[in-house]
């Protein structure tokens, strides 16, 4: 394996009593399709949160491309090339849908605003809102929320995507959609690290998955692997 | 570019009444108007577009104005420095609540903003040079020329201040600033994922609203001939700043604008022909009225009715 893009080395997490991430070590490669499962409070948003700066981790490393990236604000991890999308949409309500993907285009790649206009209509285009595009955020439908915040992720030109959970709630052919484009995002060389419940969805797109209980990794490997797998059938049925 | 013409015709009217045979109480109440056009413009963008509700404009008012009394006292500065300088004071005063501040959302923002003016009240009450509690009676120097008085000179500078307000705040709701602050209103979370330095243009804003506050303050010492801490940090201040942006609108710049023109001109109005009581409890009733009946203040009204038609 190559130089990991991302590597996460013993990373906890506390709140108060409760340990929502214990010791967990990854690593992803350039390029690679990742998928990150466990029940519902296993931790995987709160890993995710550690990765894009949500939250800070109490310990433990977080390397991105060689550097540590622990110490850093959310906003300069995004500039360094890490962005995701919310598992409950949190557009900028206020703001027509074409707008809300100006502000990573002006924040993060520093596009003049003609110029961040052209691309997010571009962008818009590919994810299927550009009809979408002069409506404000609050007018949008579940489903055109989760494509917004795929969207808005895509416009910081991501080195890494996280997807937390963008396909929950969306018919089959929405998902085969959404996954179109995501597989579009990986042949351009960006890395994905995808959250997903709809297994289907996960085990299609994944080269490889981690699996997570109660904060801990239990099983990691590929996606057959990963079903056939004891502990994971444990973690998800309680048998 | 229609902005700056109507602008500098604004100013035009402004000096040119100053210097037209008009009664001098018309001055005496305009200026209070236009003062509170400064502060709603100045709470605005911090609290409209960012979403920050800060309550301490009394504060940042009334260090303003202190810091005017104490060049004037000292040094004998003209108007001009007075204002400058309180200013910057104003300016560092919220750079630093903002430091201290900033991390909190929603009510706790609110309440620490509160604490600031108590703080600063005491502190003031309890420093005899700028005369304790009991105040401090100030000398007005001579009237420059062409003004024929100096309350008249004093509404022209406060034009002159609330053009500057509004233009900054015209700048900062129009460029990235002011896109990066909606984020901010919107979703902080989403704003900083999507790469906006939440904390720096949070600072930002309070640094530029507080010295806007703190240059609407500042002529006050000389307006009055006279400074004293219970009425310059008068909780009025707060409110007030807080509800003419509300009654406006305070997603644009023009909303604190219709916002200190329509309650600042009825609260003078108030005054006058019933009492200054009467006053507060306009603003509160008007209040009450726009959050439950047009949250979107006249704008929000405005854009209704123009969606009509």
């Amino acid at each position: 394996m190559s130089a990991p893009l991302l590597k996460v080395q013993g990373v906890s997490k506390h709140f108060g009593g409760f340990t929502a991430l214990s010791e967990v070590s990854l690593a992803i490669a350039p390029g690679e399709r990742f998928g990150l499962i466990g029940p519902n409070g296993s931790g995987k948003t709160t890993l995710i949160n550690c990765i894009s700066g949500s939250l800070r981790n109490d310990s433990g490393s977080i390397e991105f491309e060689g550097k540590e990236i622990s110490g850093l604000a959310a906003y300069q991890r995004t500039r360094k090339g890490i962005a995701r999308s919310f598992q409950i949409p949190r557009p900028f309500h206020s703001m027509s849908v074409l707008e809300n993907l100006l502000v990573p285009y002006q924040y993060v790649v520093h596009l003049r605003e003609s110029d961040a206009e052209q691309q997010a209509m571009e962008v818009l285009r590919r994810i299927g809102l550009a009809d979408k595009a002069r409506a404000t955020a609050n007018q949008l439908s579940q489903v055109e929320l989760r494509k917004l915040e795929l969207a808005r992720a895509m416009a910081a030109r991501p080195r890494l995507l996280i997807s937390d959970e963008a396909m929950a709630g969306l018919s089959g052919s929405e998902v085969d959609e959404v996954l179109k484009i995501l597989f579009g995002l990986n042949a351009e060389g960006i890395t994905i690290i995808m959250i997903e419940h709809i297994m289907q969805a996960v085990m299609r797109f994944s080269q490889r998955v981690i699996c997570l209980d109660a904060g801990k990794i239990i099983c990691e490997g590929t996606p057959d692997a990963i079903v056939s797998n004891a502990d994971v059938q444990r973690a998800y049925l309680g048998a | 570019m229609t902005y700056w013409i109507g602008a500098a015709a604004a100013l035009a009217a402004a000096v040119w009444m100053a210097l037209s045979g008009i009664n001098e109480y018309f001055f005496y109440a305009a200026f209070v108007v236009l003062q509170f056009m400064v502060l709603a413009t100045a709470w605005n963008i911090l609290g409209g577009y960012a979403g920050y509700v800060n309550f301490g404009t009394a504060a940042f008012f009334a260090i303003g104005a202190y810091t005017a009394v104490v060049l004037f006292k000292w040094l004998g500065a003209p108007l001009a420095v007075q204002i400058a300088v309180g200013a910057l004071v104003s300016g560092l005063l919220g750079f630093g609540v903002g430091l201290l501040t900033l991390r909190l959302r929603g009510i706790f923002f609110a309440i620490a903003t509160v604490a600031i003016i108590f703080i600063m009240e005491t502190m003031m009450v309890n420093w005899r040079y700028v005369g304790g509690a009991t105040g401090l009676q100030l000398l007005r120097p001579d009237v420059m020329a062409p003004f024929a008085s100096y309350t008249r000179m004093l509404f022209a500078v406060m034009a002159l201040l609330a053009i500057v307000a509004v233009s900054v705040a015209r700048y900062v709701q129009t460029s990235w600033i002011g896109r990066g602050l909606r984020a901010i209103r919107d979703s902080e979370e989403a704003a900083e994922c999507s790469g906006v330095p939440t904390l720096k243009l949070k600072l930002f804003a309070c640094t530029v609203s507080g010295a806007l506050m703190g240059a609407a303050g500042a002529p006050m010492p000389m307006y009055l001939s006279f400074i004293e801490p219970a009425s310059s940090f008068n909780l009025n201040y707060s409110v007030s700043a807080l509800a003419m942006p509300m009654i406006g609108g305070t997603v644009h710049w023009i909303g604190p604008v219709i916002g200190a023109l329509l309650l600042g001109s009825i609260q003078q109005i108030v005054t006058v022909t019933i009492s200054n009581e009467i006053n507060v409890l306009v603003i509160g009733v008007l209040l009450v009225l726009f959050v439950v009946f047009a949250p979107d203040g006249v704008i929000g009204l405005f854009k209704k009715f123009v969606r009509r038609r």
